[in-house]
């Protein structure tokens, strides 16, 4: 099983286990993560399921297409290792990921 | 004071359950008047996804957001609804009783509305605009941070900060630049969602050093008793402060539950608790559906809000003909239902 952890913006860190083929937004509700919201439900259309990538995981991640980047705008404290968690799939390669959650969604 | 409108129900939000509740109302010879704070119905798929693919609507394998807004507003054409656009529900005073409720809803717009019932399908809440990550940006607002502009004149002779990629940045760059002192344009990142157009209009008028663009994120706020003097900009070569004394940021809309919260219903996690036999609140004639209600079950699915439209309205005609019997009937076979459609 793929293992996730999930910190949140007062540090508190959340190691859950994702299901391969689903996406890191869907894990995070599947396991009650808090700060993430995903109000549009994963059709990439809110912004809020941003979360910001861990240093060495930020070039292993595929890139984000340019629908994710558009979307990004509209994120609340963007930085360079940030994504929308309902673009990041889930399989082997993700485990381990490390994200944070932002101090608010939107 | 305003003219008062009458109506039988005053229906909050425009999303696609409260735009059937108007053909549930209508089949009851029920007249309703919608108020949203957009500028157009749909809600959230009209505002969120209108290209997005939905596969869950019943009858319809696959239909896009606003293609299944468009089919509603053809179907609830016949009952001639109001719409009052770009307006937010602030005010709800009851003025009946229990057993004849009469309620008086006022906008923010001052329109006053006086109905025997009300109808909340406001989904997430009311569409406000997003505020950017700086602490102190309160104390601007209104005053020199703003998030629409309402009167153009409020920008002539001024430098003005605009933040964001999207249409409204760029058409707002566009359209105040003849009047502004100097117009400032600033983005995250160098790539724009606007419409191309508009994108290479603006680098026009940068390349003729008309206007300036900026790639960086507001990082603070100088200024004193709301007015703004400079905005602090994390750019790649560090902080720099852009001496402006307007801002326009758009960065997009989130979904607040807002004045709902005042209305004396009950309330859990923001959301407002009904029955699943008329999907009224604690306080009778004030009615929730769709995504804004919870019950033991509960689904935020349209249909649902389908669903939930169909039987409110079965009590709403108890409140608005309280003498009438209510006879069930279908569509396909009543004639006096396809009359109302202006089918038979």
């Amino acid at each position: 099983m793929t293992k996730i952890t999930f910190i949140d913006a007062a540090g508190q860190s959340r190691t859950v286990d994702a299901e391969d083929g689903s996406t890191v937004m869907e894990t995070a509700l599947k396991n009650a993560v808090p700060g993430i919201e995903a109000e549009c439900g994963g059709a990439c259309a809110c912004a809020t399921c941003h979360v910001y990538v861990e240093e060495s995981w930020v070039e292993k991640l595929p890139k984000a297409e340019s629908m994710e980047e558009d979307m990004l705008d509209f994120a609340f404290d963007v930085r360079p290792s940030s994504r929308l968690s309902c673009q990041i799939k889930v399989g082997p390669a993700l485990d381990g990921l490390i994200v944070t959650t932002p101090e608010k969604q939107g | 004071m305003s003219e008062i409108i009458k109506t039988d129900v005053v229906i909050v939000g425009a999303g696609p359950t409260g735009l059937f509740a108007v053909f549930e109302l209508g089949l009851l010879d029920i007249k309703a008047h919608l108020i949203d704070i957009l500028p157009k119905p749909g809600g959230q798929c009209a505002e969120l996804y209108p290209e997005k693919p939905i596969y869950d609507i019943p009858g319809f394998p696959m239909v896009t957001g606003q293609g299944l807004v468009d089919n509603l507003m053809q179907q609830i054409e016949p009952f001639g609804p109001t719409f009052h656009y770009n307006e937010m529900v602030e005010g709800l005073e009851v003025l009946g009783t229990p057993e004849a409720p009469a309620f008086r809803v006022r906008t923010d717009g001052g329109k006053v509305f006086e109905t025997k019932a009300v109808v909340v399908a406001a989904g997430g809440g009311s569409f406000q605009p997003k505020r950017p990550p700086v602490a102190t940006i309160e104390a601007y607002e209104n005053s020199s941070v703003f998030y629409a502009v309402r009167k153009m004149e409020d920008f002539r002779d001024r430098t003005v900060l605009i933040v964001g990629g999207g249409d409204s940045a760029l058409d707002w760059t566009l359209n105040l630049h003849p009047i502004a002192k100097r117009i400032i344009l600033m983005h995250r990142r160098d790539d724009f969602r606007a419409a191309p157009h508009s994108v290479n209009a603006m680098r026009e008028l940068v390349a003729s050093k008309q206007m300036d663009l900026l790639i960086g994120q507001i990082a603070g706020l100088k200024g004193e008793d709301g007015q703004l003097s400079a905005v602090s900009v994390k750019t790649a070569d560090g902080v720099v402060d852009v001496a402006c004394d307007r801002m326009l940021p758009f960065f997009g809309l989130t979904m607040k539950l807002g004045p709902i919260a005042d209305w004396g219903l009950n309330l859990h996690e923001q959301l407002v608790p009904v029955d699943t036999e008329k999907f009224e609140t604690n306080a009778p004639g004030i009615f929730a559906i769709g995504d804004i209600n919870t019950y033991p079950g509960k689904l935020k699915l349209i249909l649902s809000g389908f669903h939930e439209a169909a039987l409110a309205a079965q009590k709403v005609h108890r409140y608005v003909y309280p003498e009438k019997k209510l006879l069930f009937q279908y569509t396909t076979s009543s004639t006096n239902l396809q009359k109302k459609l202006g089918v038979s």
